[in-house]
């Protein structure tokens, strides 16, 4: 069954929210969602650019209280 | 009534904490309310960040061990031992000789491990120097080497997010001195969309690049390596060939991490300030254990464990908590074989690298020896 890993990276100055999302991806199976929150302008940016690159899926992009929250579904 | 401590893990963040809380609990120690117990892996204590110097012949192998029964204050026990499971309902832990520990507190201390075989290709066909083996044929490769494409492959996650950098600056220039720089060509990848998880040293490494000639490929996260094609291939799709890989290979925490349920990837889910594992209160995660999401690097290991002590000692002593962990993280930058620089920053505090000198790189080399303080508790 599908599972939703949440990854806590405000204020993740290194390595990075996009690092821990790749990170958590590598353990994660295929289906499951990554929701990422991050404080880092660039993320918004950063996240979507590399899941469109190596084609995973773009659940959600939202701004929330200061942070973004991002949603990936791992898709291979 | 009397306090059992158990340390499972031999490296730095347990052995700081070891030897932190026989200094605070020097009494509690001495009258036998306390006990603090060791499990680790190895009967010899690595400074790890030393094999940075070995592909280039910088540094003998014989400094970067030391007996860890001399690193740790002679009051904990030591048991090259290693943690196979653990029961943190029934506060036991099950090690490899087949002997239960029980704990009343347990400090998690497993570190990082490399795992370059869990990409197609990459053991066999790159370098790498995050393990002495490693380093050593590094060192051998980079003897026989005459010039030619030289790739250096950067992977998630990753153990001291600088020494990437550091191994490109320092190899550009040994290839300078060995004359052989101007039939080469030096090629970085990273995984992200820029140079560096750090956005300052990101920039700032930008124009050191081009002032050396080292090219770049972001968002590049490998997918396979061929050895015999030489070619190092990323799931963003872009295809690189190479006369000599240098990888920093993907890690992952320990295997009793991850066969005792305790977090995914060996990774332990970690509250951020007190540093506790998640639901728990007497369970601490330490170093490159915990799920944090900051660098995996011996500074963020020594500043987690100087809280640890504190909060331990100060539960122990007093029943109330000293202080929170406030993601503090300080690394040495190697910009060359004779310059350095360095970037802190916490939870709150961005980190602002200064221009690299050559007194900073000689701070960095007195650190390689003032390390060993900084293990025994000292520093």
């Amino acid at each position: 069954m599908a599972e939703r890993h949440k990854v806590d990276a405000r204020g993740a100055f290194c390595p990075g929210p996009l690092m821990e999302l790749i990170a958590t991806l590598r353990h994660a199976e295929i289906g499951d969602e990554v929701e990422i929150w991050s404080t880092d302008t660039g993320s918004a940016k950063d996240i979507p650019e590399w899941v469109k690159k190596v084609r995973h899926e773009l659940v959600a992009v939202n701004e929330t209280d200061g942070y973004w929250s991002i949603v990936v579904r791992k898709a291979k | 009534m009397a306090k059992k401590i158990l340390i499972v893990g031999g490296g730095l963040a347990g052995t700081i904490v070891a030897n932190g809380l026989c200094r605070q609990l020097r009494d509690e120690i001495g009258s036998g309310g306390t006990t603090i117990t060791m499990l680790g892996a190895s009967p010899t204590h690595m400074y790890q960040p030393g094999l940075l110097y070995v592909p280039f012949g910088r540094a003998r192998e014989s400094e970067l061990f030391r007996d860890q029964r001399k690193v740790l204050d002679r009051r904990v026990p030591y048991f090259v031992d290693p943690a196979t499971h653990v029961d943190t309902d029934k506060r036991a832990v099950t090690t490899a000789s087949g002997k239960s520990h029980s704990y009343d507190f347990l400090v998690l201390a497993t570190g990082s491990r490399i795992r370059p075989e869990t990409i197609p290709g990459m053991a066999e066909g790159a370098h790498w120097f995050y393990d002495l083996d490693g380093a050593r044929k590094m060192r051998d490769a980079l003897q026989q080497f005459q010039g030619g494409r030289v790739v250096i492959n950067v992977n998630a996650p990753h153990k001291c997010p600088v020494a990437p950098l550091e191994i490109t600056f320092m190899l550009r220039d040994f290839l300078a001195a060995k004359g052989v720089l101007d039939k080469s060509e030096i090629t970085y990848t990273y995984p992200i969309g820029r140079l560096h998880g750090l956005e300052p040293v990101a920039h700032w490494t930008v124009p050191e690049f081009e002032r050396h000639g080292i090219k770049s490929e972001i968002f590049f996260n490998t997918k396979s390596v061929d050895p015999k094609a030489k070619t190092i291939t990323s799931e963003e799709g872009v295809t690189l060939g190479y006369d000599l890989l240098v990888t920093i290979p993907p890690h992952t925490g320990q295997q009793v991490i991850t066969d005792s349920n305790l977090g995914k990837g060996g990774w332990v889910p970690t509250e951020r300030n007190t540093l506790l594992r998640e639901g728990s209160s007497n369970v601490f995660v330490v170093g490159d254990t915990t799920n944090l999401p900051i660098s995996k690097a011996g500074s963020t290991a020594h500043f987690e464990a100087d809280t640890v002590v504190d909060n331990l000692a100060s539960l122990i002593k007093e029943d109330r908590w000293a202080r929170h962990y406030d993601g503090k993280v300080f690394c040495f930058v190697e910009t060359g074989l004779s310059t350095g620089t360095y970037v802190w920053f916490n939870y709150a505090t961005p980190p602002n690298p200064g221009p690299p000198s050559q007194m900073i790189h000689w701070f960095k080399l007195a650190y390689n020896r003032l390390y060993w303080l900084s293990a025994r508790g000292l520093l």
